[in-house]
């Protein structure tokens, strides 16, 4: 597998708190890559730093082999890397189309066309139906497909997704997460910070568990999941019992 | 071409009675005043429609647009003044003017948000009208009487024997900067600006160069707001930096926008129908002191507003027609 992204020993410190430390990891084309690990670990913030919401301190970000570090958000996302955040900031005055067209008109000027692809993107995240509705009228659930939709719409070549199931109801989580697979199942790259546990190892090919701002772990989840330092810092004895 | 977003029949019928009416109104009313009502009404929702460019699609709120009205009086007057240049090509070269100015404000204010952007708009508009005012080539604070030319004509843009020739261009102004919101809240721009009003980290995060949108959004409504300042030189023919530059215009734009509604097309109109008249009913009933009285008014409709509906009067005609539909 080729690499599509490759992180080479960023690093970002806010004063005297180290978020990220000379991390260290790599994505390949069609690959889901799971992030875990407890609150304050610098997942966001590495999310931010890949981005450009972030400038990093040290370390090189690469996409197909070209720097993107000192890059915009809006420059980063035009070369083809999308995100959601954890928080989630729908553009609530707009309908959920209007929303994605604004992800589409990445691709286009023309609004019928823009309106047809954001159509088509909300019928992938299951949200067709709800595309005439003001986006501050969706649940929480909603509003996750919602963001999908919109980045999906930008035709990205990377999807960065933070927290899936995060604030979620628990009847909606097997819905988002066979989302989640399916969308990789038609070839996206992908990687998804989440913190419910069977979620993440059920769906990702590759692990990275970060701890203080460092990469404690890379590998297949079973391996991750069993690793005495990941078990230490984040999973704790009873997941492994 | 306006696909799922176009209007409906009824609405291109209403607006084409609106615009026959308009058209006809100075055949009947044929004195100065009603005539010298709507023309400022006109004016008002053109400068506030420009205003909305900005703050209501955008969400900058800018409380610093007498820099481009000025800018467009000044630029216009001085032209003819001193090169003895047609006002409709002071018209254009003004708007360029004020189109620098805003670039040249936008850089840096720009990266406030908010607040902060509000309250340096204001800075701004402070600094220039001091600056005017002691700029001796352009009249200082005793300011600038446009240069009379006769006979009354189009080319000249002046008329001193009725008002309808101001009349008609005031309208035209007035569509002009209606057709330019209606052809930009359509377009990908509009889509835009809307999604950085909303949450600019999401909007980057979607591949929109938010600055340069930002600054895009602030030429066009400078250069509108400029159009409409050439215009008032024209019309009033004596322009001073306490005319045209102060605060208190700023305010008012933003005032006509708020009340009917700001990110609508017809907020500004709405807006400046109802505060012009009462403007100028308050300083005929109240004579030289109505001018506070208006401003008493304006507070408590600014208050109501902010209170009851946020979103202006357009809102409130949305919530109605909701409740009855």
């Amino acid at each position: 597998m080729t690499t599509l992204l490759d992180v080479r020993g960023v690093t970002k410190r806010y004063g005297g708190l180290v978020a990220n430390s000379n991390i260290s990891f790599q994505v390949g084309y069609g690959e889901l890559v799971g992030i875990i690990g407890p609150n304050g670990a610098g997942k966001s913030t590495l999310f931010d730093l890949v981005t450009g919401f972030q400038p990093a301190d040290e370390g090189q970000v690469l996409l197909e082999g070209e720097s993107v570090t000192r890059l915009r958000p809006d420059e980063i996302s035009r070369r083809g890397v999308a995100r959601t955040f954890q928080k989630l900031k729908p553009f609530t005055q707009m309908t959920v189309v209007e929303n994605v067209m604004v992800g589409a008109f990445q691709k286009t000027t023309d609004p019928v066309r823009a309106r047809n692809q954001a159509m088509e993107a909300l019928d992938r995240v299951g949200l067709a139906d709800k595309a005439e509705a003001h986006a501050r009228v969706l649940s929480t659930g909603q509003r996750k497909r919602l963001e999908l939709a919109r980045a999906l719409a930008t035709q990205p070549r990377l999807l960065l997704l933070d927290e899936v199931t995060g604030g979620v109801d628990q009847r909606s989580i097997p819905a988002l997460v066979d989302l989640v697979r399916r969308l990789h199942g038609e070839g996206a790259s992908l990687i998804v910070i989440e913190h419910n546990m069977s979620v993440i190892m059920g769906i990702s090919q590759r692990i990275v568990a970060l701890n203080l701002g460092e990469v404690i772990a890379d590998g297949p989840p079973a391996v991750v999941g069993r690793d005495p330092r990941v078990v230490e810092a984040y999973l704790g004895q009873a997941y492994v019992a | 071409m306006a696909p799922a977003a176009g209007w409906p029949v009824v609405r291109w019928t209403a607006a084409g009675v609106l615009l026959l009416l308009l058209l006809a109104f100075p055949l009947v009313f044929t004195q100065p005043h009603p005539r010298h009502v709507v023309i400022t009404i006109f004016l008002f929702a053109m400068l506030a429609q420009a205003w909305n460019l900005l703050a209501g699609y955008c969400g900058q709120i800018s409380l610093g647009h007498a820099v481009f009205f000025g800018a467009g009086a000044y630029t216009s007057t001085l032209l003819g003044k001193y090169f003895d240049l047609s006002p409709w090509i002071g018209m254009a070269v003004g708007a360029v003017v004020a189109v620098a100015v805003s670039q040249l404000i936008g850089y840096p204010v720009f990266r406030l948000r908010g607040h902060y952007f509000a309250i340096a708009t204001i800075a701004v508009g402070e600094i220039v009208n001091t600056l005017m005012i002691n700029w001796d080539w352009a009249g200082g604070a005793r300011g600038l009487f446009v240069p009379i030319k006769r006979p009354d004509s189009f080319v000249n843009l002046q008329f001193h024997q009725s008002k309808q020739s101001y009349y008609y261009i005031a309208l035209g102004l007035l569509l002009l900067a209606f057709w330019i919101t209606r052809k930009v809240e359509v377009s990908r721009m509009g889509y835009y600006l809307r999604a950085i009003r909303e949450d600019q980290d999401a909007a980057a995060s979607l591949g929109i160069p938010v600055a340069a949108y930002k600054q895009r959004a602030m030429a066009l409504s400078a250069a509108l707001t400029a159009l409409g300042g050439s215009f008032y030189a024209q019309y009033i023919l004596f322009i001073d930096p306490d005319s045209v530059f102060p605060t208190a215009l700023s305010i008012l734009i933003c005032l006509v926008a708020v009340l009917g509604g700001i990110g609508t097309l017809w907020g500004p109109l709405i807006g400046a129908a109802i505060l012009i008249p009462l403007g100028e009913w308050t300083r005929i009933y109240f004579g030289g002191t109505g001018k506070a009285v208006d401003l008493l008014i304006y507070g408590a409709l600014i208050m109501l507003v902010s209170v009851i509906q946020p979103g202006g009067i357009m809102a409130l005609a949305q919530r109605g027609r909701r409740r009855t539909g």
